[in-house]
Formats: C-alpha cells, sequence, structure tokens
C-alpha cells in the first residue's frame, strides 16, 4: 500500500499551484457548486424566475432612459433592447461572479477554521453558479431576438465558449485577489458593490464603444486594460453579426484576462494559509 | 517496531494579538480611529514594517511540542481550556500552519473539528450527507457506496428528504457523526465531539472509534470527558500553556491532568477586579459601598467558568465607607444584552439584613445554576432594606461562561435559544 505522507511545516516563500491535489477535491467542487445552485432559490415563492426578472426589469428602464429619454443608440441598426440585454448577460456573468468570489472567503469563514481544503475551491464555484444563471436569462434573449426578428450569427455562436472563458478568468483573477484581501480586510466588503456599479459604467454595457469615437485613447484603454469591453462588443458583433469583430481587441482582452488570472490565483496561494488565522 | 503514524517535533505556534485579529468595528470607533489608521497604514507601506508595527503582543499558543503517535493508536490529549490543544488540532488537519517545527503524517488525515461541518440547514439529510462526506474528503462515489450504512447508523430513514433544520437536535448530531465515523482515513482527528449527543449514541460513537482503531487506523481524541480518555486511550500527552506537561501512557496522564486541576482549584480562583469608575453614579459611585472584586471560587479554571449546572460559590469583596444598617445585597445575571435572567437578593428567604462599620468586607454565596450553556453577565448591587436607599451598583461586574459539558456524565441538552434549564414532571395523558 502506498501511503500518503504529509510534512507540515511553516510555509515557504513561493508556493506553487498543487494541481494534483485540487484535481483530488474536484468532487468537493463539484458539490459545493450544487450546493449554492440548489440552495439559492429555496424558501422563495418565484424561485427560478428571479434570475430572469432581474436582468429584464433592469433591460426595460434602461432601455427606457437611455434609449429613449437619453437618446443612446445601439450604433448600428441593432434594436437597442437586444443590443443592451446581450451586453447585460455578460456583464452580469463577470460582476456576478466578482461578487460571489469576493465574498466567498469571509460567507465561508466557519469552514476555513474546521475543515481542510484547497481554499480555491470556495471562490471558484461561482464561476458554476454564475454560468447556470447566465443560461436562464440567456432565454430571454432568444426571445427578444426573435421579437425584434434578428438573425443569430454562427460566428457569434462558436465565439461564445472563448468570450465566457475570457469573462470567467478575468472575474475569477480579481476575485480571488480581492476574497483574499476580503478575509483581512472587510473595507472590501463596503467598496465592492460601489466599484461594480461604477466598473459597469466604463464598460461598454448601454452605450456602444463607437460612441467614444471622439476620445480615442479611452476607447483605447477601455478596450485594452477592460477584458469585459472587448468581450461585450465581440459579442455583440459577432452575434448579430452588424459589425466586424475586433479580433486585436480580444486577443488583448485574452491575455490580459490570463494575467489576471495568473496574478489572482498566486496571490491567493501565498495568502491561503493564514486565512484561518484571520477569518 | 513499525514507524510511527504521526511524528510532532518541535511546534510553535504564534498568534500576534494585535492587528490580524482585530475584531469587527463598530462605526463610530472606525469613523473615531480611520483618519489615525490610514495615516498609520500609510506609514507603515512605506516603512515596510507592516507585520512588527504593532507586533508586540505575541501569543505563544504551542512551544516546542514534541510527541510521536504509533500506528493504530488511539491517542489522548487533554489540557485546560487555553492549554493549546485545539490550536494543536487545527495545526495536525492543516486549518493553520505552525511557527516552528513540523509533523510527518503517514497517511490520509481526516479531522473532525466541529459537529456537521458545512451542514446546509435548508438542505434535506441526503443532500447534507453528500456535502458533509466531500468536505470532509471522501468522493461523491465512496459517500454513494457507504450511504445505506451511513442512514442506517444514523437512524433517520424517515427523514431523508426533509431539510436538517427541521431536524432536532439529537437527529442532527446523529447524521452528523454518522458521516464522520464512516470515513476511512488512516489518521483521524477528533476534537470535543462526544460531548454533544444523548448518552446512548455517545456510547455507539464511542464503539465505532475503537472500532476504527482496532483496524490498524491512527485516532487522535480530544476530550474534558477523562472518563472516556482512559478508556479508549493508551496513551495521551497534557498540555499546559501551551507545552507538554506529561506524557505517556493514560492513566498516568489523566492522574497529572487531575492533580494540576485540584491544585488550580484551591490556589488560583477567578478573581475579577472591579473599579471605582464601574460603578452606576446614579447609585451613588462609591460614596457609600464600593465593590473590589467578584471571585468564582469553586471551579477549576482560571476564568468565570462553570460547567452545565455545576453551582456557582461567588465571593464578593467590599468596602463600606460609612456605617450602614439594615443592608441587602443582590446578584443579577443577565444576558450579554443586559435581559436580566434572575437576582438574588441576600435577605431572600427569610436571610437576615446586615449592618456594617466602615471597612472592607467579604461576603459569600452559592447559586443554584440552571443555566444553558452560553456566556452571562453578572451585576452585584446593594441598597437598605428600609427606606431602598442606593447603595451601590455595577452592572458589569464579571461575565460568567457556562460550558455545554456537565462535571459528570450527564450532557447539556443542546436545545436553541433558552436561557434557563426547566424541570417538571408531567402527568400521563388523558382522553378528554
Amino acid at each position: 500500500m502506498t501511503q500518503l505522507i504529509t510534512i507540515i511545516a511553516p510555509p515557504r516563500r513561493w508556493l506553487s499551484v498543487n494541481w494534483r491535489e485540487l484535481w483530488r477535491y474536484r468532487d468537493l467542487f463539484i458539490v459545493l457548486a450544487w450546493r449554492d445552485i440548489s440552495v439559492r432559490y429555496k424558501q422563495t415563492v418565484f424561485g427560478v424566475a428571479w434570475a430572469v426578472f432581474q436582468p429584464v426589469s433592469a433591460m426595460v428602464i434602461f432601455t427606457f432612459i437611455f434609449n429613449r429619454v437619453a437618446k443612446i443608440e445601439s450604433g448600428d441598426c441593432t434594436p437597442y433592447p437586444v443590443f443592451l440585454y446581450t451586453g447585460m448577460l455578460l456583464w452580469q456573468y463577470f460582476a456576478g461572479i466578482l461578487t460571489k468570489a469576493s465574498n466567498a472567503l469571509v460567507a465561508n469563514a466557519y469552514l476555513l477554521q474546521k475543515v481542510y481544503f484547497p481554499r480555491v475551491i470556495i471562490p471558484a464555484t461561482a464561476i458554476v453558479t454564475g454560468l447556470v444563471e447566465l443560461g436562464i436569462a440567456a432565454v430571454v434573449l432568444a426571445g427578444l431576438m426573435l421579437w425584434y426578428g434578428c438573425t443569430v450569427h454562427w460566428l457569434g455562436l462558436l465565439l461564445l465558449p472563448l468570450l465566457l472563458l475570457i469573462t470567467m478568468l478575468a472575474a475569477l483573477g480579481c476575485g480571488l485577489f480581492l476574497s483574499a484581501v476580503h478575509i483581512k480586510y472587510r473595507d472590501v466588503g463596503h467598496a465592492l458593490p460601489f466599484l461594480i456599479q461604477i466598473l459597469m459604467y466604463v464598460t461598454p454595457v448601454i452605450y456602444p464603444v463607437s460612441l467614444l469615437q471622439k476620445y480615442p485613447v479611452i476607447r483605447l484603454l477601455m478596450l485594452w486594460l477592460n477584458p469585459i469591453a472587448a468581450v461585450i462588443t465581440a459579442a455583440r458583433a459577432g452575434l448579430l453579426g452588424h459589425a466586424a469583430v475586433d479580433w486585436t481587441a480580444l486577443g488583448i482582452a485574452a491575455v490580459s484576462a490570463l494575467v489576471m488570472f495568473i496574478g489572482g490565483l498566486c496571490y491567493f496561494r501565498n495568502t491561503e494559509r493564514y486565512f484561518a488565522d484571520l477569518a | 517496531m513499525s514507524t510511527p503514524a504521526i511524528t510532532v517535533a518541535g511546534l510553535s505556534k504564534m498568534y500576534r494579538i494585535g492587528a490580524p485579529r482585530e475584531p469587527y468595528r463598530t462605526l463610530r470607533d472606525s469613523v473615531a480611529g480611520a483618519a489615525a489608521q490610514v495615516v498609520r497604514q500609510v506609514a507603515r507601506m512605506v516603512t515596510g514594517a507592516a507585520r512588527h508595527a504593532r507586533g508586540n503582543e505575541e501569543l505563544w499558543a504551542l512551544t516546542e511540542v514534541s510527541f510521536e503517535v504509533n500506528q493504530g493508536a488511539c491517542f489522548g490529549i487533554i489540557g485546560r481550556n487555553g492549554a493549546g490543544k485545539t490550536t494543536l488540532l487545527k495545526i495536525l488537519s492543516q486549518i493553520t500552519p505552525p511557527t516552528a517545527g513540523q509533523i510527518i503524517c503517514r497517511g490520509r488525515v481526516a479531522s473532525l473539528l466541529g459537529v456537521g461541518t458545512g451542514f446546509h440547514p435548508e438542505l434535506t439529510g441526503r443532500e447534507n450527507i453528500f456535502l458533509n462526506g466531500t468536505l470532509l474528503g471522501m468522493t461523491r462515489a465512496e459517500v454513494r457506496r457507504k450511504f445505506d450504512e451511513i442512514v442506517a447508523f444514523a437512524e433517520i430513514e424517515r427523514f431523508l428528504e426533509t431539510p436538517v433544520k427541521r431536524y432536532s437536535n439529537g437527529m442532527y448530531v446523529r447524521l452528523a457523526f454518522a458521516v464522520a465515523a464512516h470515513l476511512e482515513p488512516e489518521i483521524l482527528v477528533v476534537d470535543e465531539v462526544l460531548a454533544v449527543g444523548d448518552t446512548a449514541f455517545q456510547k455507539k460513537c464511542l464503539g465505532k472509534m475503537e472500532d476504527v482503531a482496532s483496524h490498524g487506523r491512527t485516532v487522535l481524541f480530544v476530550s474534558h470527558n477523562m472518563a472516556v480518555i482512559t478508556a479508549l486511550c493508551k496513551q495521551a500527552v497534557l498540555l499546559e500553556h501551551g507545552r507538554v506537561a506529561a506524557a505517556g501512557p493514560a492513566d498516568d496522564v489523566v492522574r497529572a491532568y487531575l492533580a494540576t486541576a485540584a491544585a488550580a482549584g484551591t490556589s488560583s480562583r477567578a478573581c475579577q477586579p472591579i473599579a471605582p469608575a464601574e460603578h452606576d453614579a446614579a447609585w451613588g459611585g462609591t460614596s457609600r459601598i464600593a465593590f473590589r472584586a467578584i471571585r468564582l471560587v469553586n471551579n477549576a479554571y482560571p476564568t468565570f467558568t462553570v460547567h452545565w449546572k455545576e453551582p456557582l460559590t461567588l465571593e464578593v469583596e467590599f468596602a463600606v465607607q460609612q456605617p450602614a444598617r439594615n443592608v441587602v445585597f443582590s446578584v443579577t445575571v443577565a444576558t450579554l444584552e443586559g435581559v436580566g435572567i434572575f437576582r438574588v437578593h441576600s435577605n431572600d428567604l427569610g436571610g437576615r439584613l446586615f449592618s456594617f462599620e466602615p471597612g472592607i468586607h467579604r461576603i459569600s454565596l452559592v447559586i443554584e445554576n440552571s443555566l444553558q450553556a452560553g456566556n452571562y453577565l453578572i451585576a452585584l448591587g446593594s441598597a437598605t432594606a428600609m427606606g431602598n436607599v442606593p447603595l451601590a451598583h455595577v452592572a458589569k461586574a464579571a461575565g460568567l461562561e457556562v460550558l455545554d459539558v456537565a462535571l459528570g456524565e450527564e450532557v447539556a441538552p443542546q436545545r436553541g435559544g433558552q436561557l434557563v434549564n426547566g424541570a417538571a414532571l408531567w402527568s400521563e395523558p388523558v382522553q378528554c
């Protein structure tokens, strides 16, 4: 019988990610993700309808204010509600992961103090729960597109897994970093809702990037520094086919998302041993 | 002779009881301290002295702890509250890293530091078995394989599809332990989980644990219950102030523990001094009577801690400033929020009134303890019986902790919410 030998000693300075151990704990990841999904709508009257209600009501209000009143257009011939809802779906996926991941450690502090497992699992489950909500809300997008007579372009559907992956990496990278900071400084809990609100306005969710034509520097900064901006723009171009996909911006977004993910993961990995003392 | 299952060598753990353990701050504190905080933080970041700036207060929870546990042994860890038992278990379970030294574990380690870790109240019994099982290190396939066995052990077949928030406490604990009992690690680390649950189930769990040890697996076991330690464990270690005070055969170590506990009971009693500023100004401050200290006499702990149902023997020291007649004392036990639970007066049940000349005096009382496990406040008061002139009052003379373990065999029922234990005799039901 091969025996597992564990040596518990003071932590070294730099720790690499123990992928083998993560793989051993894959079942815990599945069960925790499933717990979050299944608990989410327990003891609610409307249940899963909430996943639809939130983006739809936001869409109705935003369409009225930004499109009808403030006269913001989609910039091409896409009907504004479809344009807006596409952006909002991806944005909410990003914001959802970021929020859930950042709060995950604090919310599960009692687990950190009682049992050992790779801590990354807790914030990482947010990518699955977010995906389920995205899937439900996407049904409405299909309905909207039918209603407005838009056709779905195959390029967008092919691109979708890549776009989701970029969103996931960027959100989880930031989320891992913030959750590790959050367990030490609870300020994160106060700052985060505000930060996400601000981020939404510097992301082309309610307006097209083309609106920034007079400010080319800001436009470039946004597309390069904010991976979600490029993802949303590419999703609209790909799915609705009214514009060409900006591959350069998308490539840069992919790289910056990867950098965020690796950075967040490394920071998390090297602080995780002290989480139980801080929780 | 086989190699030991666990080798602990020179293990030390230091906590800084300054910055990192800072509790949640109130808004008022935050606003007041915010400016100073920011300045200090920035200064610290600039000078790079982040860790050591406020790190003067070091607490060594463990110092140079070394011992070995043989393969297939049941090993006990004992010691008073704050001796470092939990810290040791946390390091063994890899929840927190040591500051120095190392542990070598040969085999898969599973630890039970709480009952029903990760149980979610909204999920059903079935769902929680999977959740808890995977958290404790099983795969889903393993849980599925042992599922029926777990359910049978916990005796909850009928309630599998009921959310655990509707479970009685007994069912909850049974389910939690059933999952844990079916782990198959080479090393099992257990913290005082047997302090809950009814006696019959405890016996069943103890049997299961002996079973585990007899199958060549190693069990590390922390308990306050010395009878259980001597019954289960062959070897044990006694921790005192983070150091190993005794190690060897369990019987000897338990005897050493009882000797120190008895000594502590007579020499170092829990004592809480009372400052003049703590006196209620509306009751005249300290102008007539000044409480000086309150002691808890009968316990083995250096803190205001008693076991469940253990009577409270209090000793109150006070200074009388001017001659006083017809004096009555009162002791109030209240919740942490200040809601009074009960009050006893020195003239209750035909007790007499006191007269004092100026000087320092002492009075003792024994209070029957029907409090549930939890934390409480003790308030002291004094007044004259005739005319009810207030003499002195201290709202927070001391905090009191009632443990959820009794001194004897009895176990505190873990019902939520209530403050005191009731006692009643019930008739047979009669059909109307």
